[in-house]
């Protein structure tokens, strides 16, 4: 296991940064051009495990477990939320039928 | 051959990212998106945080992708009725999107931590590090998490119950 980080010694943190940030883009372009909840969700979670592997990553590079543990706890809410989200994604379809966001903007008033 | 490895798999996520966001079948969708967390999974091996990776397996690529895939057949959603946006919106939302990366990326360009990425403790990530961590100074914070989840896990169980009195 140590031989393979051996190997990866040498990436510099910038690269990671623009990585996280592109994945992070990618998940917030998927919540404003996608109209399918659950589809909305996943892009949620892409953002999430984007922050997620950016924690790690300074944890590495400080020499600090807290980040790791954070990245953990992060995870166990990403647990919940996806539980409570599906089942209201489940609840919202029982009622209309459908799982079109739009149909939801009577949320407004 | 070292950082190739980075990069290779870097892109491999972003490609799958893209095509979770992009792909016109939500089951595909959510193919790609196990994907996307497989490759997650291998970053956190390449950063030697083994626990992570493991519990980015678990969690992700088995429990929530379970979830995700039996919510989707439980909706009978694969037929090809998807509502779209107009093609206007969709425009906008990628332009909107590309403006954030810009920023981001462009902000972050003037902050000169560029020194690479080198792991001074070897062991930083493995199990038995970071449980003194978890069970020492975040003891609170890792039982009250149970609590989180306890109350999830009830509140999941409430709002997909049916209500008989006011349907019937």
């Amino acid at each position: 296991m140590g031989s393979i980080f051996e190997n990866m010694q040498g990436v510099p943190l910038n690269h990671y940064i623009w990585f996280c940030a592109l994945i992070f883009t990618i998940g917030v372009m998927g919540v404003l051009i996608r109209r399918n909840a659950i589809i909305i969700f996943m892009s949620v979670e892409l953002m999430l495990n984007a922050v997620n592997l950016l924690l790690a990553a300074f944890s590495v590079h400080h020499n600090d477990p807290s980040g790791q543990v954070f990245v953990f706890f992060i995870m166990a809410l990403a647990a919940a939320e996806v539980a409570v989200g599906l089942s209201i994604i489940v609840m919202v379809y029982r009622n209309t039928q459908s799982i079109d966001i739009n149909v939801l903007n009577r949320l407004k008033w | 051959m070292g950082t190739s490895v980075f990069y290779f798999v870097a892109t491999l996520s972003v490609f799958f990212a893209l095509m979770v966001v992009f792909a016109k079948n939500p089951i595909h969708s959510v193919l790609y998106l196990i994907l996307t967390f497989f490759t997650f999974t291998v970053h956190y091996i390449l950063l030697n945080a083994q626990f992570l990776a493991v519990v980015n397996f678990i969690v992700y690529m088995g429990a929530i992708m379970v979830l995700f895939l039996f919510v989707l057949m439980l909706l009978n959603l694969n037929k090809e009725n998807e509502p779209n946006k107009s093609m206007v919106l969709r425009i906008i939302g990628v332009i909107a999107g590309g403006c954030l990366a810009v920023t981001l990326i462009g902000s972050l360009r003037s902050v000169a931590i560029s020194d690479p990425l080198v792991l001074k403790n070897p062991s930083l990530g493995l199990v038995e590090n970071l449980g003194k961590e978890l069970f020492g100074p975040f003891m609170l914070p890792f039982e009250l998490s149970s609590l989180l989840l306890l109350s999830a896990m009830v509140g999941a169980v409430l709002l997909t119950k049916k209500e008989e009195k006011v349907n019937g």
